[in-house]
């Protein structure tokens, strides 16, 4: 958990993006007080811990062509989940894996998994590929496209548990959530 | 969008070096100068094909919450039931699904209670039960898009 105020600093000052700028983590580190060298070694820190998922470009996938996206989720023996998981996490088409609670009686899944394509049909043909792969032919399975997108924003992270600065604490850029 | 553009997207997809000239050393990569690497970034961004160019946080590891919840909607009520759902400020998305589960939405909150007590109150204002469905394991997935 990311817990002292430097860090938050930091997170609050690359979360709208990266300057592009030759020597971003320099402009980082002058805007919150940090030297150059200390703001790189923080930034490898927040990664190392996994406080920073990833660090790099964020794609908008429907502008980039990935017009199609289908919640598949599957209906898997509790034992078989890990394996299986990891088995679907190997395929480019999924963006997202996860194992989630069941709500009997009336939904049954247990293995939630995203796959994005360029249109329903490729995407039906990656979930056709992926039971193949791995051996799923037994294992109830339902395909949930997405309809409509209401709304989409990201996560904005402040600075907890401090006084605020006026100024300072600005709602200025969205997270992409991974959920 | 050309070969270039594509080459940056799938390379730069995490793994931006953490160094002193990072955009002169992922450019030796490429093939591309710094500058030119700046530029094409740039111009990703202005027409839209990327959101940002920096970190995607953790979620739980910055102290906040994150779940995904479900609800079955008769589809003559689903219209005002969207409304109430997207007034929450601690919905980040909603989706319209084909299933009897037709709607689906992502809450993230400050700290782990708020989700309990989001989620109660939009059972209140629906009068449709919520499916907190968190996630419990995660499996490793690229989180690439190859264009």
């Amino acid at each position: 958990m990311v817990e002292n105020t430097v860090d938050h600093d930091l997170i609050e000052a690359i979360q709208g993006g990266l300057p592009l700028v030759a020597r971003p983590y320099a402009a980082i580190g002058q805007r919150i007080g940090l030297t150059e060298s200390e703001t790189i070694r923080r930034i490898a820190a927040l990664i190392q811990e996994g406080a920073i998922k990833r660090f790099g470009v964020v794609v908008r996938h429907h502008e980039l062509g990935y017009r199609a996206n289908a919640m598949v989720v599957w209906d898997v023996p509790d034992h078989e989940v890990s394996a299986l998981g990891r088995c679907l996490g190997r395929f480019d088409c999924v963006t997202l894996c996860y194992r989630r609670p069941r709500r009997p009686p009336h939904w049954p899944y247990n293995l939630f998994s995203m796959i994005h394509g360029r249109d329903r049909q490729t995407v039906l043909a990656h979930v056709a590929h992926i039971v193949e792969v791995c051996g799923l032919e037994d294992v109830r399975h339902e395909v949930l496209f997405s309809r409509r997108r209401f709304k989409q924003r990201g996560a904005f992270y402040q600075l907890p548990n401090r006084v605020p600065q006026v100024g300072v604490r600005r709602r200025s850029a969205e997270q992409d959530l991974l959920v | 969008m050309d070969e270039t553009d594509r080459a940056i997207i799938n390379m730069l997809q995490g793994g931006f070096p953490i160094c002193e000239r990072p955009y002169a050393e992922a450019g030796r990569a490429l093939g591309l100068g710094e500058d030119e690497l700046l530029e094409r970034i740039a111009s990703l961004l202005e027409r839209g094909f990327l959101s940002r160019f920096g970190p995607m946080y953790h979620a739980e590891r910055m102290g906040g919450a994150l779940t995904l919840a479900a609800m079955r909607v008769p589809p003559s009520d689903f219209e005002r039931v969207a409304a109430i759902v997207n007034d929450f400020p601690e919905v980040a998305h909603n989706y319209e699904r084909a299933h009897e589960f037709n709607m689906w939405f992502v809450l993230a909150t400050e700290t782990p209670q708020r989700i309990g007590e989001v989620i109660r109150a939009i059972e209140r204002e629906t009068g449709y039960p919520v499916y907190d469905m968190p996630k419990q394991e995660e499996f490793y997935v690229g989180l690439r898009f190859v264009v």
